[in-house]
This record gives C-alpha cells, structure tokens and sequence, in this order.
C-alpha cells in the first residue's frame, strides 16, 4: 500500500462517525408512524456509539419495505433478491471476513420465503448482526398473511381467519444454533440500540428480531398492543446463558411478551474462525491471483 | 506402422469394480504417450444395474467413443448379451467361464474364456476375475507384466506384502493362461517416450477456475457437476479456495455474488435443475453488475430427467434464464482440454464487463475423461480484473461523490469494493440510478430507466469484438457442412475421417461461443457452404431455431440424438448419407446398445 493511501486510510479511520454522516443518499418512503423508522434510527446510533467507520460496514438486505433499508443508511450496502440476503451476506462474510456485515429485512423475507438460508445460517454461525423487522404482514404487498401473523388473524389472503400456526423465530434461532438471540421492540428505542449493539459486538451469528409495527396494514399488532404487553428480560430476572431459560422464555407470547437478550454463548468459533483457508493472508477478497508454479506442477502431476 | 486404435469396453454391475481395471489400463496408456478418451455409460445406482465403461486408445488424438469394440471384458451376464454386437472382426472377449455363459459371435471374434476358480482356487475376493481378466487383456496387447506387478504393489501396498503377492499371483496366472491359450491381438502398443495426463472435464473446468483465479467456490450436489465440486474441496486448502457445500441452489448463486461483490473471483456449477432453481440470481447479478461464473452441466432433462445421461437441452435455458433483459456471456468449450482453458478466458470477460458468465458443458464433457499433452495445461494465465477501484483495500477517496453506476459509452462503470473508505455506495436489484438510488419506488423515471437499462445492454456490443468468431475446420469446398457446438465437436469430426473414406467431403463449423454470437462471421462462412447439417444432442433442435433466430439461416438437414446417449460417430455418418440422398430432412439414430 502506498504511503499517502496509508495516511488517508489513517485518517479516516480517526473520524469520529455520527449519526448524521450514517444518513443515505435519500430519505425513506415509509409510512408515517411505521416501526422501521425506529431500526433504522437504533442502527445509526448503535453504529456510531461502536465508532464503526461507514466503509468497513456492509448492509444487505432482501426486498419488503424494511428491505430498503440500506438505500437509507450511508455504510456500503446491497439490495438483494427477496428471501436472499442471508444467502448473499454469507458470501460477503467468507470473502472478506474483515467486514462488519449487518443484515436487515422483514418477517417474510427472513422467515417465509428465505426460511431455509435462515436455519443454514444459523447453523453455520456465520459472523453476521442479522436484524429483522417483525411486522407479522405483508406490508409492501398490501397486507396479506406473514409467517409471524398470529392463528385467526384476518388479512387480505386470509379473510376469514389464518389458521396456520405462526413461526416462533426465538426458539427456532436457537434451536437452529444462533449464538445470540434477541428482541426487540421500536417503542424500546433504548433497549433496541443496546441489542443492536450486542449483536454487532458478537462474534457469530446474532439474530434481534425486532417488533416493528406496520400502521397500515396490521391493526392487531399495533404500537399500543406491544407497549402494554412487552417486559424486558434484564427485569425479569432471565440468565441469557441458560439455555432452557431462553426457550422457555422464548415461548412466552401473551399478556406478558418478553424482549431483550433471550440467549448468548461465545464459546462457539464463527464459521470463519473455522476455515482453515483464512487462517493467513487476509482478506480473500483481497489476495493475489494466480497458482505458484510448484503447485501447479503438482496438480498437473496428479493427472499422470 | 499402421495407426493404432483400440478400443476396450468392461461392462458389469455398478459395484462389480469397473473404474479400477479402467483407470489402470488408461494410466498404462499415457505412460506411453498413447492418447485417450474414455466414456462411462452408467446407471443412477450404487449397486447393482448395468455400467458399460469405454476406453479407446490411440498414438493419435482421440476424439469420441467410437464405433466398435476390440475387447470387451463383461464381468456379467447382462454384459455378455448386451454388447456382443459392438464387436468388430479380429476382436477378443474374456471372460469368467466359471458364472458367464458365452454368446454368439460373429465369424473373427475370439472367444476367450477362463475360470477363476481354476486359476485362482484360493483367493475369495470378489473382484479376482477383473484382476485376472485385466492381466489377460494386457498378454493380448503384449503389455510386459512388470508394467502390471508395479501398479498392483502400488495399489495393494497400504493392504501389506502378503495382499500384494495375492494380487500380483493372480495377475501373473491371468497372464500366463492368456499367453498359452487366447490369441494374441495385431496390436503392439508403441511407446512415445511422453507421457500425457489424463483427466475428466469436470476436473478441467475446477482447474480451470484455480488458474482463473478463483477464491470462492461453491454447490450443491447435483450430478453430473459434482466432480468440479469433489475437486475443489480436495484442493481448497492448497489453493487458497474457499468451498463450501450450500444448503439449495438458491443458496449457491446468492452465496457466489456475495462473495463476487467483495471482490472474489466466484464460481459455481450445477446441472439443468439447479441452474433453473439459480435463474432469479443470475438476473440479480447482472442488475448489481456483480461478476460470476456459473457452470451448467446438461443431463437429460426436463425436471429430474436421467440424472446419468447426456444431452443437450438446456441451450434455451440459460438464455432465457431469469426475467428480463440483461448482459450475460454463454461460452459452451468443445472438448476436454477446452473446458480447461475457457474457464480464465470467461472470468476476464465477466470481470471487464461486470456480468454473469455460463458454462454449457454436458455429461459427455463433464464426465467423459481424455489424455492431454501437460504442456497445455498452462496455469500461468493473462489476469484482467477491469476496471476495479480497491481491489488491495485502498484506493483515492471520492467521499460520497462515486458514482457506481456511471452512465458510460461503454456500459461498464468502475466498480468499487466495500471496505474501500470514500467509495460508499449501495448496489441494487431493483432498478437504479447512476447512484444506485432505487428509481423502482418513489423516483420511478422512464428516462432514467431508459438511460440505465441502455448503459447495462451496451455491454454487450464492447463483448463480441474480443470473442473469436468460429472458424470451418476441414476442406473449404466440402460437399457439406456440419455444424455443431459445444462437446460434439469430437465426434463430428471422427465422422468426417469417416465420411471421407466413403466418398463424401465434409467440413465443420462448431460454436464455442454462444452469446453473443458471432451473427454476421457464421452467415459469411454458411452462405458459402453447398449443404448444412445440424447435430445435436436434443429434440428440438434448440440450436438450430437459435441459428435461424440470429441470422435466417434454416439449415437444410437435422441429426439429432435424445435418448441419453452420445453420438458415435456412425451415427452422424448414417444422417449424413441419408439427408443428402433426400430421404429424410431430420435423421435420429438408434442407439443400438442399452445401457
């Protein structure tokens, strides 16, 4: 690298970063009053309280309306394919494992069309802050049955009252092997940045879901329903390293609906920490094309 | 000396130990310096069925299966009956006369039987009369045993000395009897003083992608592509390649332009089901501007179609994958060696012009094995990134003013990678402005869109000038033309030797290239051509409607195979001789053995 680059990256990386530089090239299109608002302000401020500079941080994201997150916040950012983003963020994690990769989106694009990247990723403990706007709608489809919708819930596909059962991502995120396991609320802005940052802090996979209500289209779920229901764990009296705690809390769904840190273990090696291949060198992102000679004779060799 | 040309085929059950007698006799030929190209014909099971393995050896390139066979080793019955009728005059068949009976030949074929339980009374192996019959054929083929003794001690070394003397005592029985009581065949292996490598396609193209570059490799099981996986797993730590095993198709793709976007060169293969289950991704890849390689090995389709079988039918799928326009580059490489050597060529066209790039290779390619002279095999190739700002981490910072989807004459905008400081930008799948700004919801704009859409397709234009066009290989005057792409070249052209010798002169143009294809070079060389001929290995003739699409040519005659199965090359000669004597317009061969 040469000199003057040194001193540039060297400067940059003394900025202090605030909120106001995190804002992206333009304003979101969310409705009025809609939760989103609220992650994406606890992401800004959980970014800035790190001191995590905007180009060391990638955010992908799928397709919904949390989706177009990235668009609004100002680090590198990718706008994937519905249901995708895990997918995509695991190979962004194993090419440059020197990224903090954030990945942001809602309930049917993490738990409906992309359940099965959700589980594998979880499995693996790929070192990603996974944040997902729990809405239990669809909102940018104009409100039809979402993964998380309760049992009985009237939507426009479900007119007369779902009748599926709703997916519980708390104890399947452990159950699947997430190494740390939240929720938040949007009415929680405190509590939600502090998740936030866990998360971002954690090495391995981190999954906050998080409430965020959707003013237009589901009037069950409202701001009002989680703000009379919702309890913090930290006051409950709940160890996030028991893990039958956790589930058990997990399950809880309610007069009482539990938020905060369900469960946590750091004893567990991110996937890249066990990849042998990134053991030196950096970056694959960044490492030298091209096969030594000697190897090459080698792989030749084998076919003679 | 007249040419050497021989062909072995060992037939049997799956699990009965075809592949060991196989790769021992290929390994004994291009020791020699001897060419080869071997064919497994085979069943999707793990015991039992019927697997027909056919290596043909030659001192000049070998470019099919061919038609016949020389020496047949049936370790079954099932064997036996199914491919007396593939032999040619002079040729042999061993086999244990202990559980197989004998067929009927026709007048010049040797029938050699011999009995493992007189030969080799007390060993119990299972596998003692593939040993046995191995030794034989190379008595018949004057192979000095040492050559045998040597691999068996290799072989049988880590199973200690006595498995050793079993095996070579066994072999040297096989040996003797063969001397004493079988003919001896009018071949004589001759020794070129080179020795050749020998390898599957699959492993080609996975070494193809270590010379590219690649650092990030990733699949799902699915044969016939999971040889390029099995590869890379083994090699990744030597390399430096991350591989890793995804959970679906879906997986694999979005997985691949994850790592793409950080500035891994990428790659992935699958077959037909996959690569439909990855058609969104490739679209999404093309929209981000995100370079990747996806390798498609074709099987018999549609749906879960023969898993073990070739084809051709997958030629409108991938240039229909995914909704919408968008730039991608399709390259279907033409033989073994090929598959080798277009990997590196494609990465630095998708590089330059940040798209996704496929690989159309088949079973045949994929699966098939050939010699190849090592010298060809060359690691140390050109390595053209584009226009890329970062790539080691750093770059002079813009803040806040890069531009990832400049609008240029050429299409392609410099791209840079994340982590790189004063670079920051968001790449999206929905459509987008010169800044990445989403125009799909609030900033919708026709003339945006327009300008962006245009900037993305523009690539294509700056492609085609650094493709070679296809070039006819063979006399300039012929009375035909036969046109083919991709794996079919080998065979097209053995059944040229063959046209030859029976009067009729033929030439071939085969495409390498197929988008975007070289419209304007193939009217130029066709339109001067007396009669074209289409092969290929599908139903409908995907080329040939793809042909008439590009340039209104409509090609006066069709051969074309679908039941799972390569061509040989009689087959294309008996299409050749039956639509230029007009009785037919569309000739499908029957394939005259099951498998």
């Amino acid at each position: 690298m040469k000199e003057t680059t040194m001193a540039t990256m060297a400067q940059t990386e003394h900025v202090k970063v605030t909120v106001k530089d995190l804002k992206g090239k333009v304003d979101p299109d969310w409705c009025p009053g809609c939760g989103d608002f609220g992650v994406l302000a606890a992401l800004k401020q959980a970014i800035a309280e790190l001191g995590l500079q905007p180009h060391t941080v990638l955010t992908i994201s799928g397709i919904g309306c949390s989706s177009n997150l990235p668009g609004y916040l100002n680090t590198y950012g990718m706008h994937t394919l519905h249901g995708r983003a895990l997918a995509v963020a695991t190979g962004a994690q194993l090419g440059n494992h020197h990224l903090k990769i954030v990945v942001t989106g809602g309930d049917g694009d993490g738990y409906g069309i992309g359940g099965n990247h959700f589980v594998h990723a979880m499995r693996r403990n790929v070192d990603l802050t996974y944040i997902v706007m729990n809405n239990q709608i669809y909102g940018l489809t104009t409100g039809q049955l979402s993964p998380t919708s309760s049992k009985g819930m009237n939507t426009k596909s479900t007119p007369f009252g779902s009748v599926e059962n709703p997916v519980n991502p708390i104890p399947l995120a452990i159950a699947a092997g997430a190494t740390y396991v939240a929720r938040g609320f949007t009415g929680q802005q405190k509590q939600l940045v502090e998740l936030i940052k866990g998360g971002l802090q954690h090495r391995g996979f981190a999954l906050i879901d998080t409430f965020s209500p959707c003013v237009t289209y589901n009037h069950d779920n409202t701001h009002e329903f989680f703000k009379q229901r919702t309890r913090k764990l930290e006051e409950m009296g709940h160890d996030p390293t028991d893990v039958h705690a956790a589930m058990e809390k997990g399950w809880l769904w309610g007069e009482v609906i539990p938020i905060g840190l369900f469960w946590r273990r750091q004893d567990l090696p991110a996937l890249d920490q066990l990849e042998p291949v990134l053991g030196a060198g950096g970056p694959l992102a960044h490492r030298p094309l091209g096969v030594a000679p000697d190897i090459a004779r080698a792989l030749i060799a084998e076919l003679m | 000396m007249r040419r050497l040309d021989l062909a072995i085929g060992i037939g049997g059950a799956a699990g009965q130990g075809i592949a060991t007698p196989g790769d021992i006799l290929a390994r004994i030929f291009v020791r020699r310096g001897l060419h080869v190209n071997a064919y497994n014909a085979y069943q999707s099971i793990i015991r039992g069925g019927h697997i027909f393995l056919t290596l043909r050896t030659s001192d000049q390139p070998v470019l099919s299966q061919g038609d016949k066979i020389d020496v047949l080793m049936p370790l079954n019955q099932d064997t036996m009956n199914r491919h007396l009728k593939l032999m040619r005059a002079g040729s042999a068949v061993l086999f244990n006369s202990d559980t197989i009976k004998p067929g009927v030949v026709p007048d010049g074929v040797q029938l050699c039987p011999f009995s493992v339980k007189a030969l080799a009374p007390t060993t119990r192996g299972d596998l003692v009369q593939n040993t046995l019959a191995l030794a034989a054929v190379l008595r018949l083929i004057k192979v000095e045993f040492e050559i045998l003794e040597e691999i068996l001690t290799l072989q049988f070394r880590r199973k200690g000395a006595a498995a050793v003397a079993e095996n070579v005592g066994v072999a040297r029985a096989g040996y003797d009897y063969a001397a004493t009581h079988f003919t001896a065949l009018p071949f004589s292996l001759p020794d070129t003083g080179k020795r050749l490598a020998f390898f599957e396609g699959n492993q080609a193209l996975a070494m193809g992608g270590a010379a590219a570059g690649v650092r990030f490799y990733c699949a799902y099981p699915m044969s016939p592509s999971s040889g390029v996986l099995h590869w890379m797993a083994r090699h990744a730590r030597q390399l430096g390649i991350m591989v890793r095993q995804v959970e679906d198709e879906i997986g694999v793709i979005n997985m691949a332009i994850g790592a793409a976007h950080t500035g891994c060169r990428a790659m992935c293969a699958t077959s037909g089901g996959g690569f439909a289950l990855m058609s969104e991704a490739l679209g999404a890849a093309a929209m981000m501007e995100i370079p990747v390689v996806c390798i498609n090995v074709q099987r018999a389709g549609p749906a879960t179609g023969v898993p073990t079988k070739t084809e051709q039918g997958d030629l409108w799928q991938v240039m229909g994958a995914g909704q919408g326009d968008y730039p991608r580059i399709i390259v279907a490489p033409t033989n073994i060696g090929d598959c080798f050597k277009v990997v590196p060529t494609l990465f630095n066209l998708v590089d330059k012009f940040q798209c996704p790039g496929i690989i159309l290779s088949d079973l045949l390619l994929s699966e098939g094995r050939s010699s190849i002279d090592p010298a060809e095999l060359d690691f140390n190739v050109p390595i053209d990134r584009g226009d890329v700002v970062g790539l080691n981490g750093d770059g002079p910072p813009v803040n806040g003013g890069f531009k990832r989807y400049l609008v240029t004459e050429s299409g392609v905008s410099p791209r840079a990678l994340p982590g790189t400081p004063g670079y920051v930008h968001v790449v999206a799948t929905d459509e987008h402005d010169e800044d990445g700004v989403l125009i799909s919801d609030e900033f919708t704009d026709p003339h945006k869109r327009q300008a962006i859409h245009e900037k993305r397709m523009r690539k294509m234009d700056g492609v085609l000038p650094l493709l070679a066009p296809p070039v006819l290989h063979g006399p300039a005057d012929a009375h035909v033309t036969l046109v083919g792409w991709g794996s079919t070249e080998g065979v097209i052209r053995e059944a040229m030797q063959q046209l030859a010798e029976a009067g009729i002169v033929a030439n071939n143009l085969q495409i390498r290239w197929l988008v975007p294809l070289h419209a304007e070079a193939i009217v130029s060389i066709l339109s001067r051509c007396r009669a074209v001929i289409i092969v290929e290995n599908n139903y409908s003739g995907q080329f040939a409607r793809y042909l008439r699409a590009e340039t209104g040519i409509v090609a006066g005659g069709h051969i074309r195979k679908y039941d799972g199965e390569p061509f040989m090359p009689h087959h294309i000669v008996d299409g050749v001789t039956a639509i230029l004597a007009g009785s037919t317009k569309r000739y499908v061969p029957v394939h005259e053995i099951q498998v």
